[in-house]
């Protein structure tokens, strides 16, 4: 089987452009839902644009979850990006309280208004990566800037499991996460952020392929 | 550093192809879309603003395919718009690979699109776009439910126009801006009548008076003929985008060119 990138298709947010970003550098990729695809991958991707709850029921409707722990156990890397790292953690407050995956201890929480000027908070935004020599962090410039779509933000409850840093208004939080290695995570976009986005994603091909 | 505020072309396009009037008129061929926007992306653009100025259903296909290959040649984020009036619509156009969408006319006819696309892709991706126009009174009471400012030539509100700016309704822009964002549009597109096509600046009053009620991003429109007027949209508009056309595409004012400029006012600028 040749290598290939699973991008899970739960019908929440903007695939194809992830998709696209992938083809883009030379890598297969599938949009898919089928768990044996999933399974089979050599990299798995947990996109995600919209509601937090609604995620949560179309992956639980699909019967994903198990799925997804089953990707993390293997060894195989799983990047979750905007709402998809979201989704790794214990529980977010996006209308009401939900449970998420678990994957990352910790909580997803909404801007103050009181601490920043807009919410959303829409546009290009820098990260501090907090380690250097983290695989998704190669060759590209630290203090970098990325493309950010967001109400809510992650709170994860250890520190180590903070890969990059950014500040909003009087809020500096978590933007990237990384735990074991293998889960790995972006509030930004980087198949939306231009050349050093899409250089974390041949980062990323390269790390799924050793 | 804080987030930057966003530099965005504006492509008006009919049948794939980039045009740009002055004053909604005038049209002038500007090239191939999907080439002119992986060019802007090379150049440092933040976003894209692709509005489809034909607008008819029957040649919407040739605008999803547009967006299918903007999306392969293009890494950053683009909106489209013009003509879009059903959730369907809508959803054709996030599928085939738009960030987000704009609604202008549709939206001032039926709100309950903002309220529906919201709920069902997010309101970060429902733009809703307004086109606005001075009124200039006397006195305040000459006016009922309209939001009357002192502006440097005398006391105006704006107006609302749809069709591409030529119906007007009567209905105040600054309020449409409130109910639209209260309906769960995540950002505003604001152009100025009065000012598009000029290139003597934007309209400065009119986007502060939004950056300053609303509590989501603005993004002006409409005026931009040098990179000071960027410099002040900012400064004293108080946007957080500016959005511009054809100094960027007839290379008057190269993208660099107009962020170096704010980069050297104190403007936190991606670079």
């Amino acid at each position: 089987m040749t290598f290939y990138i699973a991008i899970i298709d739960y019908e929440m947010g903007n695939l194809k452009s992830i998709y696209k970003c992938l083809k883009h550098i030379g890598t297969e990729a599938i949009i898919t839902d089928d768990p044996k695809i999933i399974k089979k991958a050599d990299g798995v991707i947990l996109p995600g644009v919209g509601a937090f709850g609604d995620a949560m029921n179309h992956l639980n409707q699909k019967g994903l979850i198990p799925i997804i722990n089953e990707v993390v156990e293997s060894g195989t890397i799983l990047f979750g990006i905007c709402l998809g790292q979201q989704l790794l953690f214990t529980k977010s407050y996006e209308m009401g309280e939900h449970e998420g995956l678990g994957l990352v201890e910790g909580e997803v929480v909404q801007f103050d208004l009181t601490k920043v000027d807009k919410v959303p908070q829409i546009g290009w935004n820098d990260v501090e990566f907090l380690d250097l020599e983290h695989f998704l962090a190669q060759d590209i410039p630290n203090n970098a800037y990325y493309y950010f779509v967001h109400s809510f933000y992650c709170k994860p409850k250890n520190e180590s499991e903070i890969l990059g840093k950014t500040k909003y208004g009087e809020i500096e939080y978590c933007s990237m996460v990384s735990k074991n290695g293998n889960i790995i995570a972006t509030q930004f976009h980087p198949e939306k952020s231009s050349k050093n986005g899409i250089h974390m994603y041949e980062n990323y091909v390269k790390a799924c392929k050793r | 550093m804080p987030l930057t505020k966003r530099i965005i072309p504006c492509l008006d396009v009919t049948e794939g192809r980039v045009v740009k009037g002055t004053n909604f008129i005038n049209l002038r061929d500007a090239g191939d879309a999907v080439e002119l926007g992986a060019f802007y992306d090379e150049q440092g653009a933040d976003e894209l603003v692709f509005l489809d100025i034909t607008a008819s259903s029957d040649k919407r296909k040739i605008l999803i395919d547009l967006v299918e290959h903007t999306g392969e040649e293009v890494f950053i984020p683009f909106t489209v718009g013009g003509g879009l009036r059903t959730v369907k619509d809508i959803k054709e156009i996030l599928r085939a690979g738009a960030d987000k969408i704009s609604l202008n006319t549709a939206a001032v006819k039926n709100s309950e699109l903002i309220v529906e696309s919201s709920k069902i892709f997010g309101a970060q991706c429902i733009v809703t776009a307004i086109d606005a126009k001075r009124v200039y009174v006397n006195d305040d009471s000459e006016v009922k439910d309209k939001i009357v400012l002192n502006v440097e030539d005398g006391k105006c509100w704006w107006e609302v126009y749809i069709h591409g700016g030529r119906t007007p309704t009567g209905k105040d822009a600054i309020l449409w801006g409130e109910q639209a964002t209260k309906l769960g549009s995540g950002e505003i597109l604001l152009t100025s009548m009065d000012c598009d096509g000029t290139k003597d600046g934007y309209d400065i009053e009119l986007t502060r008076a939004f950056s300053e009620r609303l509590d989501v991003p603005i993004i002006a429109s409409g005026g931009a003929g040098n990179p000071q007027h960027v410099v002040d949209v900012f400064k004293d508009g108080k946007a957080d985008a500016a959005l511009a056309a054809s100094i960027f595409h007839f290379n008057e004012y190269p993208i660099e060119v107009v962020k170096n400029a704010c980069k050297q006012a104190n403007i936190p600028m991606r670079l």
